[in-house]
């Protein structure tokens, strides 16, 4: 049976876990902010490229490109991002447990864990990866996605990967953010969706595309910026769904906290009232006792 | 006189730097300078680092691009841009002192250089003093 000071110990233990829990909801909801500025202002840049890829693509249908050769996926390899910290909920272990899904349906999978939480989370499962990033900051730049970018393409172009697959958590909203998986590579030029409607407009317009210096230049280039920007694109989108999930579980835990508190406190009033009537019953019954 | 005119949008990963109905554009194609006017037949080319000559209302503006590509359909110009920046943006210190960096790079001969990235460096930091003197 705990005593008035060990309820009032812990009411001000949970008090001052409570006060952390609102400063860092306070710190995820300003990062938050500025992260998601960034999502919505990349989305237009990664729309345009997606629909001039469609386009090239849909020009220069026999194009050979290395970063287009399909293979039959024997190695296929993850980059999985997730954050470098955790109390985000299950931010981290909704990537994480996708990832596990994802790679059992493969006989070889290589690992390029993107954040200390997918890194810790494959070295105690000792599974074995291929390189890592961590420690990318708070303000991702696209250099950081070129470095990873490039790694996974001379691999992909020495033929050491058959796939690669990004899985990252879309940003939808700060409510919802959702665990994502898209392939890398080989590239799928995006035409499927608006291949009808395109390819119309394009017949009415007869407008085949002048290409400078050939369609292959332009796919060579493109490509690898393709590439790059979805890595980037996924990123800052993670981040960005980090921070929510963050403020969404310390939001929860300073509520908790707060009910918590409302219930120890009843409890020791209880107890200190409890107290007080057994002491009165002392006095009384002593009082009696004397006369 | 209603000048026939073109929809120009400047985008780079970290925002929409530009994006208006503009008379002509010139930028550094790969294979060369070239310009658009409105109308222009369908066209994809990648761009060097230099700078995007815009005409509006009989105004010129320039911005420093470094690199990406251009796409021109339907009367509508697309540059895709890593970056991008108008004159008033432009630190012309540091784009002096990379263009300095770059040109000791280049003199130096050093086997250990990336002359490609340091060549790219350098014709950045050139298009960007370009671009801020011209303001």
């Amino acid at each position: 049976m705990p005593s008035v000071r060990d309820l009032r110990r812990k009411i001000k233990s949970v008090k001052s876990t409570q006060k952390i829990c609102k400063a860092m909801k306070a710190v995820a909801t300003a990062k938050m902010a500025k992260s998601q500025e960034q999502v919505l202002a990349a989305r237009p840049y990664a729309r345009q490229l997606h629909e001039v890829l469609g386009r090239v693509a849909g020009g220069a249908r026999n194009v050979k490109n290395p970063l287009l050769a399909v293979r039959d996926p024997k190695k296929v390899c993850y980059v999985v991002i997730t954050a470098d910290r955790g109390l985000c909920g299950g931010f981290n272990s909704n990537i994480l447990r996708l990832t596990t899904k994802e790679t059992a349906k493969w006989p070889e999978v290589a690992l390029v864990p993107v954040g200390r939480k997918a890194r810790n989370f494959f070295r105690f499962r000792a599974w074995k990866t291929d390189n890592e990033y961590i420690g990318l900051g708070e303000n991702v730049k696209p250099e950081q996605a070129n470095e990873i970018t490039n790694f996974v393409i001379k691999k992909y172009v020495d033929e050491e990967y058959d796939a690669v697959y990004l899985i990252y958590s879309k940003f939808k909203s700060v409510m919802v953010q959702i665990p994502t998986v898209v392939k890398l590579l080989p590239v799928e030029p995006p035409q499927a969706e608006e291949g009808a409607e395109e390819a119309k407009a394009e017949a009415k317009s007869k407008a085949a595309y002048l290409f400078e210096p050939s369609a292959e230049d332009v796919l060579e280039f493109l490509l690898p910026k393709y590439v790059q920007n979805s890595v980037f694109q996924g990123l800052i989108e993670s981040k960005a769904s980090e921070h929510s999930a963050r403020m969404m579980a310390m939001d929860n835990a300073t509520k908790s906290a707060g009910e918590l508190i409302d219930r120890v406190t009843l409890q020791m009033n209880r107890l200190r009232q409890e107290n007080i009537t057994k002491e009165l019953l002392d006095i009384v019954g002593g009082a009696a006792a004397l006369e | 006189m209603a000048e026939k005119t073109q929809m120009l949008s400047i985008v780079t990963p970290q925002r929409v730097v530009y994006g208006d109905e503009v008379r002509f554009v010139s930028a550094r194609g790969v294979d060369g300078d070239l310009g658009v006017l409105p109308e222009h037949t369908p066209l994809i080319t990648g761009l060097k680092p230099g700078v995007v000559r815009i005409q509006k209302d009989g105004k010129w503006t320039s911005y420093a691009v470094a690199g990406g590509f251009l796409e021109v359909r339907d009367s509508r110009v697309v540059i895709l841009a890593n970056a991008a920046e108008s004159p008033d943006l432009i630190d012309v210190k540091r784009a002096e002192a990379a263009k300095q960096r770059a040109e000791e790079r280049l003199a130096s001969k050093a086997a250990d250089i990336d002359l490609m990235r340091a060549k790219a460096a350098l014709m950045r930091a050139l298009a960007r003093l370009d671009v801020a003197q011209s303001k």
